[in-house]
This record gives C-alpha cells, structure tokens and sequence, in this order.
C-alpha cells in the first residue's frame, strides 16, 4: 500500500538578507483581511475585530498582534500576527461590509536597519522621512514594478506587504537597495 | 517627477502612483437607448483635445484607489487644482486668476 502524502505549505520567502544597514528578514505567517465598509459599519466592524479601524489617511491602529491599516476612504488591510480568524471577527460584527482572506495572497518583509529609507527609497517614490512618515504610518503604494503596503512599525523598522508572486522581485530589489544603503 | 495632490490622500504623491482616465464631466445620457447613433458617437468618442486647460479623471491606483478630477494644462503638463469626484467643476477663471497671483508673487 502506498504510503500516506502529507502536503506541507512551502513559503515564498525563506532566507534573510539585506545588508548591515538593511537587514532583511521574511515576516512570519499572519492572517490577514481585505476589508471594504462604509463609516456607518465601523463601529461595529472595531468592536469586532477589537481594533479601531482608522479614518484619517495614511494611519493605522494596532492592538496587541493585531493591526488595522488605512489603505483608501473605506478600505483597510487588517492582519494579525497570531493568525486569528479574522474572517470568522468580522463576519460576527453583523454589518454590512466586505472582508476577502488575503492571508495567503500577500507576504511580508521586515526591513530594519538604519538604511532602511534608502533601502525602500531604490524602488519607491514616497517621501519615508519621519516628519512625513511617521512611525505607525502606511500607505499603498509602488515598489519597482510592484505594489506593496508600507507600515512603518518602528523609526528604522518597516513592514513591507506584498503579492506572493512578486515577492522574489520585491526581495530582489530590496537586497539591491539594502546593499546601496551602505554606501 | 511630477506630484500630483490626491485629495483622498491629502497629500501630494509621485505620478507613478495615479493613471489617467480620460476626460471629466462628460455626463452619461438618461435615455441611452432611445438616442440616435450621431448623438451615441459623440457622447461615446468625441472630445475635444484642447491645447492648455483640461478637466481629467485621475485614479490613484497604486494609492487609495480612488478615482478624482483634476484641472491641468496638456502644454506644461502642470496640475492647476484636483478635487474629489462628484464635487462641481471648479470655476477655470479663478484657476486661471490664481495661477497669474502665484505667477506676480514670484
């Protein structure tokens, strides 16, 4: 009789990188949710997912492991480190709304280092300097080719979100970048 | 680069992260399907490709997604103004007017 085959997950990124100025790590598995909800659902939305869903652009909220983040006028991404069920929360909030599981869809890079902003600066465009982009600040936006969600968690600490399928490019640039930062 | 001012984002952002969409105000017809093909066509097709000012729909695709309008000149390629869609056309004298103010100051 055939043995049993048990499927494992492999994931996209494994190996650290970067440089000494923008050490490089892939995030570990989180769970995350696109949410899109009109203001009249977001108290509920917030007492549900036990997290205030931020209204001002380009803020994000964090309670514990997990984090709301402004993405659009009616759009976050919300993730929780601890891979809660984020889905089973929202759908108990009993509002209308739409929360699609993209826990799988994105991955994450952790790029920290004090050449951080030089790092990600190789490939976007946006202003990463404290005044304009605080800690606890995020924003879509335009990697190289690619899409990510910047979240600044610390002054040289950034949590870069992006599509499975482009992370080996994201992570290719940003080792490109990490390794200019040092010069 | 050129930045563009979202004003979902409130903020100006890099021309990378927005996609034009075309004209702005072009109104859809109420009875589109009684309307003769010559009136179709020229709601559908026609514009006017002006040379200086122009009202657009923008969309900031890589940011918050929203689709805007802005006012900008198709020679200089500048940005008079931008506003949320919905919100009326801005009146292109004042644009103009404040633009000559900006001009005299410097």
């Amino acid at each position: 009789m055939a043995d049993q085959v048990t499927a494992s997950r492999k994931a996209a990124l494994t190996a650290r990188g970067g440089s000494a100025e923008a050490i490089l790590t892939p995030a570990p598995a989180a769970t995350r949710i696109s949410l899109r909800a009109g203001a009249d659902a977001l108290p509920a939305l917030s007492a549900a997912l036990g997290v205030t869903l931020p209204t001002r652009p380009k803020t994000s909220a964090s309670s514990g492991q997990r984090h709301a983040l402004w993405i659009g006028p009616d759009e976050w991404l919300v993730f929780d480190e601890g891979e809660a069920d984020l889905m089973a929360a929202a759908a108990s909030s009993g509002t209308l709304h739409s929360a699609v599981d993209i826990s799988h869809r994105n991955v994450a890079v952790i790029v920290s280092g004090p050449g951080v902003d030089v790092a990600i600066n190789s490939g976007c465009p946006q202003d990463l300097s404290l005044p304009i982009f605080p800690v606890g600040a995020c924003s879509r936006t335009i990697f190289g080719k690619a899409e990510i969600i910047l979240f600044r968690t610390a002054e040289d600490q950034f949590r870069v979100e992006c599509w499975r399928s482009f992370s080996p490019f994201v992570f290719g640039l940003l080792s490109e970048g990490a390794a200019d930062a040092g010069h | 680069m050129l930045l563009i001012y979202c004003p979902y984002c409130e903020e100006e952002r890099s021309e990378l992260e927005f996609r034009g969409a075309g004209d702005a105000h072009i109104a859809r017809p109420e009875n589109i399907a009684d309307i003769t093909d010559e009136e179709f066509e020229e709601y559908f097709f026609l514009r006017q490709n002006p040379k200086g000012l122009i009202f657009e729909r923008w969309r900031h695709i890589h940011g918050c997604g929203r689709f805007f309008n802005a006012a900008r000149d198709t020679v200089s390629d500048r940005f008079y103004t931008t506003y949320k869609a919905g919100e009326p056309k801005p009146d292109i004298s004042d644009i103009l007017q404040s633009e000559q103010n900006k001009g005299a100051a410097k």
